[in-house]
């Protein structure tokens, strides 16, 4: 069985306490909301990427759990500075890791600090906190104007 | 006399571990645990009983439809409705209210008129309203709340109008565990000639209801909220404003004839239970109900009042705990928010502690943004809970704030 120590490692308690990236950008050409009916949590992400395709800069605000401040601190700290084409590669292996079989162990080496969050798979009420900012973070760089969902 | 480990012994579910820790369920306002005469009521109806009910001359069809309408008589009783045909089984709170917005709102509501509401009702009583004000271009009011939570009684007075035709307020609040003054709101509300609906969902489990005591026009519950099954509930109407309103549903069972020309309609409470109904559910609802009367309010009130208050004890003294709802006329619902742990986090460190209690909203999310909170954590009680359980609770929420310590 997994210890609530899985889920609220050291790293997801201090990211939740002093979020990374955390405010507005001062200048950003992609933004989106992100709504999580269920709990409450509204997140809102902006990016700024510029003509090489690289993400200069990245931020969210919002309130919400840990799970989700921590994962939203996460996500933005490994995506700044990386080509906004990588995304799309990110996006689906956060995705697959949160949700894979329990006994499948996460590829950290592609996942890099994210795979902390790799616990919330114990815990299927919360795996949609943890994916939250990503969705919202895959609408704002499709510059779609719908609120992302975790639906 | 009221025995504790009698009535736990009576709730099959309660006895089981959750992660090796006694299960400790302090969700009660979500829906309550099922004693065994309620499971037993229900298997035996399908073990022995089961066919459909009003259409058969063979012997499980009356079978059937004497235990479907005795549940009817037993809940007619409960509430002290003038008699059967005033109660009408609806799929629980939420059906009966859209019943009453839709058939009686649609005949009675029209541009320019207002409905009045709380600022506390829960969005089952807020959104059909809304739809009806939308259809009909009627006017939706809110009714403000303190800072305890409790309804501003002189700003409902200065609301209810001429204008207003209905009000529709929540006898007990789901999220803040205020018990409004339903009697002198009927009061005030029939002085200006409007009808009243009185969501008795979270009530009706903790408080004796009389309808004609009252003089309620319409009043609401779900049995999965009083020990008894998901999928049914009631709505309780004046026969008077029944009789008045069109069908809700058109089908079987609610026509007397049809041609192609012209249907008639069937007499109470039938006119509104098109199809057939969730048979096993009413009578386990009646059963329900028979428990609830055979440990009787005084005792039950009595043993909820000593929880809310062992909790709230509890709750005053806990460091960086904001109860959110203390209103003086409260019961069996502790809704907090505590510093450095949001209320989801909250909600799965104590699960693993073996304590169930909600997180979220509350399906009152004007509630959330009068207290300016995104979400609260919510204990409710119910009378098979104990202190053990509620202290259960504290540990756990020690320990939540450890975590994030
Ligand atoms: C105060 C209140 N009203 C209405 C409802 C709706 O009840 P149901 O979902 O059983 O229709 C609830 C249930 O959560 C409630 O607590």
């Amino acid at each position: 069985m997994f210890d609530l120590r899985d889920l609220y490692q050291q790293v997801i308690v201090d990211h939740n306490k002093s979020p990374r990236n955390f405010g507005k950008l001062e200048f950003f050409n992609h933004e989106a909301d992100g709504y999580n009916p269920l709990c409450g949590d509204r997140l809102h992400v902006y990016l700024n990427v510029n003509d090489e395709g690289l993400i200069e800069d990245v931020s969210f605000e919002g309130e919400g759990c840990a799970i989700s401040v921590a994962s939203a601190s996460l996500m933005t700290d490994t995506l700044k500075g990386r080509p906004v084409s990588e995304f799309q590669q990110k996006f689906e292996g956060f995705q697959h890791m949160v949700t894979a079989d329990l006994d499948e162990t996460p590829d950290e080496e592609a996942l890099g600090k994210l795979a902390v969050l790799s616990g919330v798979r114990e815990f299927p009420s919360r795996i949609k906190c943890a994916s939250l900012c990503w969705h919202t973070m895959k609408s704002a760089i499709e510059n779609s104007k719908e609120a992302a969902k975790t639906e | 006399m009221f025995d504790i480990e009698q009535i736990r012994s009576d709730f099959p579910i309660l006895a089981q571990q959750i992660y090796g820790k006694p299960l400790a369920y302090l969700d009660n306002a979500a829906t309550t645990q099922k004693p065994q005469c309620v499971i037993d009521a229900i298997s035996h109806y399908y073990e022995c009983d089961n066919a459909n009910v009003h259409r058969g001359v063979h012997a499980l069809s009356e079978r059937a439809t004497a235990e479907y309408e005795g549940a009817r008589k037993i809940i007619a009783g409960f509430f002290n409705a003038r008699s059967e045909r005033e109660v009408i089984f609806t799929r629980g709170a939420t059906e009966a209210i859209n019943l009453v917005a839709s058939s009686w709102g649609g005949a009675n509501i029209k541009a320019g008129d207002e409905i009045l509401i709380t600022h506390m009702e829960h969005h089952s009583n807020i959104v059909p309203w809304q739809l009806l004000c939308e259809r009909t271009g009627a006017t939706l009011k809110v009714a403000p709340i303190n800072e305890a939570g409790e309804l501003i009684i002189e700003a409902f007075d200065d609301l209810l109008t001429e204008r207003t035709k209905l009000v529709g307020v929540v006898h007990m609040s789901n999220a803040l565990g205020t018990i409004n003054p339903i009697a002198s709101i009927i009061a005030k509300a029939h002085a200006v000639g409007a009808k009243v609906l009185i969501d008795g969902a979270q009530a009706a489990a903790h408080l004796a209801v009389d309808v004609q005591a009252l003089d309620v026009d319409f009043y609401v519950t779900s049995a999965h909220k009083m020990y008894g099954p998901t999928g049914i509930g009631v709505l309780i109407g004046k026969q008077s404003i029944l009789e008045s309103m069109p069908p809700y549903q058109g089908g079987g069972d609610m026509i007397r004839i049809v041609t192609f020309e012209k249907s008639e309609y069937s007499e109470l409470p039938y006119k509104f239970e098109a199809g057939t109904p969730h048979i096993s559910g009413a009578i386990g609802f009646g059963k329900a109900i028979e428990y609830i009367q055979s440990i009787g309010f005084d005792a039950i009130g009595k043993r909820e009042k000593e929880l809310l208050a062992y909790a709230t004890t509890k709750a005053e003294g806990f460091d960086g705990l904001r109860q959110i709802g203390t209103a003086a006329e409260k019961a069996c619902v502790l809704s907090f928010v505590l510093k450095s742990v949001h209320p989801h986090d909250l909600g799965t460190i104590v699960d693993r502690e073996g304590v169930a209690i909600r997180a979220g909203h509350h399906c009152a999310m004007p509630v959330m943004q009068f207290f300016k909170v995104p979400a609260t954590a919510r204990a409710s009680f119910s009378v098979y809970n104990t202190e053990a359980e509620i202290d259960a609770l504290f540990i756990a929420l020690k320990k939540a704030q450890d975590i994030f310590a």
